[in-house]
Parts: C-alpha cells; structure tokens; sequence
C-alpha cells in the first residue's frame, strides 16, 4: 500500500501528472483550475519532470499545443474551466475527431453570466457530445488515481480518444484531503509508455485533419460514435486492472444502500459523498432511500444504470446544471432516456440544486426526497423544479 | 492510388480519418470547380512565367516548346493568370457544357 499524505487535491492532481510522466503540459490559468497548472509549472521548473510546459496565451493555444503535441507522439495534459473551457470549446471537437489521447482536468465551475467563479457543472455540460470520454469524480483520491486509469485507456489502441477527468471546482479542487499516493514503480508498471498508432514524422508522412467532404463526412462520425461505444469494456478492464493494483475498484454506475429501496438517489460528482451521510440518516429513520453514483458519463452507462435503478419506485436524479428552456437537467435526460424502453420504470423526479456554488446539506436531499415522494404519491409524473429558490 | 471519398465505408476509415498516403491531394480533381478556362494565344507569350508563378494551384506546367500551360485537371478558373499576363495573353473563356 502507497502513503497516505494529506494535501489540497489540485496538488495531488499535479503530482500524478507527474508520475504519468507526461511530455507536455500547456495550460493558461484560470479559477479554479490554477493550483495544479501552478504545482506543474514549479515540478518542471525544478526539473522533477522533464517535460515542456507551454504558457500559451489562451485556452484555444493551450488545447491546439496539445493536439500538435499529441499528433507529434507526446503524453500531453492540460486543464481548464468555465469560460477558459468555451474558449477551448473549438478545439476540443478536433482533438477526438482526430483521436488524439489527451487528459484534460476540469475543475468545474459556472459558466457566466452573472459572472461567477463557484462550481456547478454547466461547463463541462456545454461540451457533453464533443466526443471525449468523460468521468465525474466523487474525491481527491478519484481525481488522482483517474489520472493513471485515463491515460491507460486513452492510449490503449482499442480506444484512441481524449479524456476528461470532471472534478468539482473548490469543493475538491482547493480542499486538503487524504490521498493515498501509489509507488512510483508500481504506475510504471500500469502506464506503459505511449505508443502512437499514428504521429507526425518525416520518415512516414501522415496528414491529421484533412478536409472531409459530404460524401464522407457521415463515415467519420459513424466511426467514432462506434469506437466511443467500443471502449466501455476496456474502461471496465482498465478500472479492473487499477483495481487489482491498488484496491481502489471503480464502476461506471456505483450504488450505496440501493437494496430493496423505494426511492433512489441519483446524483453525479462530489455531492454524492453528502448524498450518502444523507441516506444514512434516511435510512436510521427506517426510510427506504438509497444512492446511485454515476461515475462515468461518456460513453453513457445505459445498461449499469438500468441495472441500478429499474428495481426501485422512484428516482430523484439531482442536476447540477440548468438546460435553459430545456427538458430539466442533462443528467435527467440522460436518465429519462435510458430507461424510456422499460414497460415497468420508475418515476422520475428532477432536481436541479446547488448551481454555482450554493451549499447542498444532507438535508437538503433529505427535503427533495420528501417533496418527490409527496409529489410523485400524488399523481405528478416528471417533477421538475429548481431547489431552494427564494419566491 | 487513393479511392474516391464516396466509395469508403466507415469500417475502412483510418483511426481519426489519418491520411497514410502522402502526397495524395495530387488525385483529387479540382477542375471541375471552375467555369471559366483560361485559353493562351501562343502569339502574344513573352514566355514570362508569372502566370506559373501567380497560379495558386501550381496548375501551370512548362511544356516543351517552353510554353506555360494550365493543367486543367487542377485549375479552378480563378483568372489570375489572365489578369497578371503582362501581354494579355490568357483570356478566360466560358468552359461549354459537359
């Protein structure tokens, strides 16, 4: 077993890039993603790791120095949020387009306006189709340990794609937690170095991001949609393999006290670790409320999710993010979605809370599972509502 | 030599639509953009060469009476050619009906 050492979880995320040993960093700061860019930026000024670390001028530069740089055969990260990722928004469709194997951190906050710098999910749910596999971390520890697991399965030549690791902006990013680091020896045997299928050298010249006409534009899409779908059994063998290494086994959909609930929680990021002290309390009170965690969001775990929530009465899906004048939040779209073929499903209640930074209390979820299952006993199908506003 | 875009199946694609073959740009038609041609009175060529230069196509080839001639395969009947001939030489002309 590695240590455990206590530190701010962007500083743990820094310290695995650097264990992952990667080649390029190009990164431009911006709240909350700073801390890790900044403890990259000292790790390679202090020649702790030999990679180059680009200070480009925008987050478009930082993303575009990582597609050049991966295209040339290089281990490239970078990192952003909110306003810095939809500056980045353009690039980040060619980097999967392109099939490059990136990892990119986002350290998640609100988009503007109003103007604001605490975290909900809204921008890493601007770029939700831009075709990159895309996980939703609960911890430090998650943040950490999906460093390793990401760059494994990006670079495994049965997946090819860029990797998001979504962490929460603050409420993990700037929040000293215990990590348990993993030896160094032990990554090295995990991650293997990159072996490109294509790069750009002259000795076998290659053209990356040639034009595509009409007549074979819809082959190109086809063929990544299919690839995307293709990788959920590597993303289950590589969770194994990091597993078996270190005991920390992850599923795409994870459940806590879901046995014979009536009411499920369904929530995505770190608020399911205050979800679950509030299933506990549910459950001392004899409630039948349990928790489902979804982890991996890209490709979407239709069937672990419908694994995980057919059985129950009702849903309470929890969004962190508002699809303006659209069907409630993403996640319960996604949810809906999943489970629309089902002659018998749950009925689903929609939530949208704690956007841009507000707090949400194990009693919060404790009064959404009241006024769904109220809600829903009275004959309200698809609950939809924005938690918590003042009238 | 590469196939016509319209022939590939998604299977056959390329990890990110890579292109392995170099050079293979050369085979793709961009004659048939145009509909103006640019047609040289051979009287009037001072054999400059600023069409071949201004050309941005590099459709214009030398041929062995040492004559610049458009490859009509590539040219996409912009004009400039004609415009920059010092002598008038190159007139763009109305490409008839296939």
């Amino acid at each position: 077993m590695g240590k455990r050492v206590g530190m701010e979880v962007s500083i743990a995320a820094a310290e695995a890039v650097k264990q992952a040993n990667v080649d390029v960093i190009s990164a431009y700061p911006i709240t909350p993603q700073t801390h890790i860019v900044e403890h990259l930026s000292e790790i390679v000024a202090n020649g702790e790791l030999d990679a180059e670390f680009f200070c480009v001028e925008s987050e478009h530069s930082a993303m575009s120095v990582c597609i050049g740089s991966e295209a040339a055969g290089a281990r490239s990260f970078t990192c952003t949020s909110a306003q810095g990722l939809a500056l980045m928004a353009e690039m980040t469709y060619i980097a999967s387009g392109l099939r490059l194997p990136i990892l990119m951190i986002l350290a998640n906050r609100t988009l503007s306006a109003p103007l604001s710098i605490w975290n909900d999910h809204s921008d890493a749910m601007m770029i939700r189709d831009c075709g990159w596999i895309q996980f939703f971390v609960e911890n430090g520890q998650e943040v950490y340990d999906h460093v390793f697991i990401s760059y494994r399965l990006g670079e495994d030549r049965d997946v090819l794609f860029p990797v998001i690791i979504n962490m929460d902006g603050f409420i993990l990013s700037h929040v000293i937690e215990p990590i348990e680091l993993v030896d160094q020896e032990k990554i090295d045997q995990f991650l293997p170095p990159y072996q490109p299928l294509y790069r750009l050298h002259p000795d076998q010249p290659v053209t990356m991001g040639a034009f595509a006409l009409p007549a074979i534009f819809a082959e190109t899409k086809k063929a990544q949609e299919v690839a995307i779908r293709a990788s959920m059994p590597k993303i289950l063998e590589v969770w194994k393999a990091f597993g078996d290494l270190t005991g920390r086994y992850y599923q795409p959909v994870e459940t806590y006290r879901t046995e014979d609930a009536e009411t499920l929680l369904v929530t995505m990021g770190s608020i399911s670790e205050t979800a679950s002290v509030a299933v506990d309390k549910m459950r001392e009170e004899g409630r039948s409320v349990g928790l489902v965690k979804i982890r991996l969001w890209r490709p979407f775990p239709f069937e672990a999710l419908k694994q995980a929530t057919l059985h129950a009465k009702n849903l309470v899906v929890i969004d962190r993010c508002v699809s303006v004048g659209g069907p409630g939040g993403p996640v319960a779209s996604e949810v809906k979605a999943a489970i629309y073929g089902e002659p018998l499903r749950p009925s689903i209640y929609n939530f949208v809370a704690g956007i841009s930074g507000r707090d949400v209390a194990p009693f919060d979820f404790v009064k959404m599972v009241d006024q769904a299952e109220i809600e829903i006993e009275e004959g309200k199908k698809d609950g939809y509502e924005i938690y918590g506003v003042r009238e | 030599m590469t196939k016509p875009e319209s022939e590939w199946t998604w299977k056959e694609l390329p990890v990110g639509n890579v292109i392995l073959e170099p050079g293979n740009a050369s085979s793709y038609r961009t004659g048939d953009w145009k509909s103006f041609k640019p047609v040289l009175n051979k009287e009037l060529c001072i054999h400059c060469g600023l069409c071949y230069i201004f050309c941005p196509d590099m459709a214009y080839n030398l041929d062995a009476e040492g004559y610049f001639i458009a490859d009509l395969f590539y040219c996409k009947g912009c004009g400039i050619c004609s415009k920059e001939c010092p002598t008038r030489a190159i007139t763009m002309v109305v490409e008839e009906e296939k």
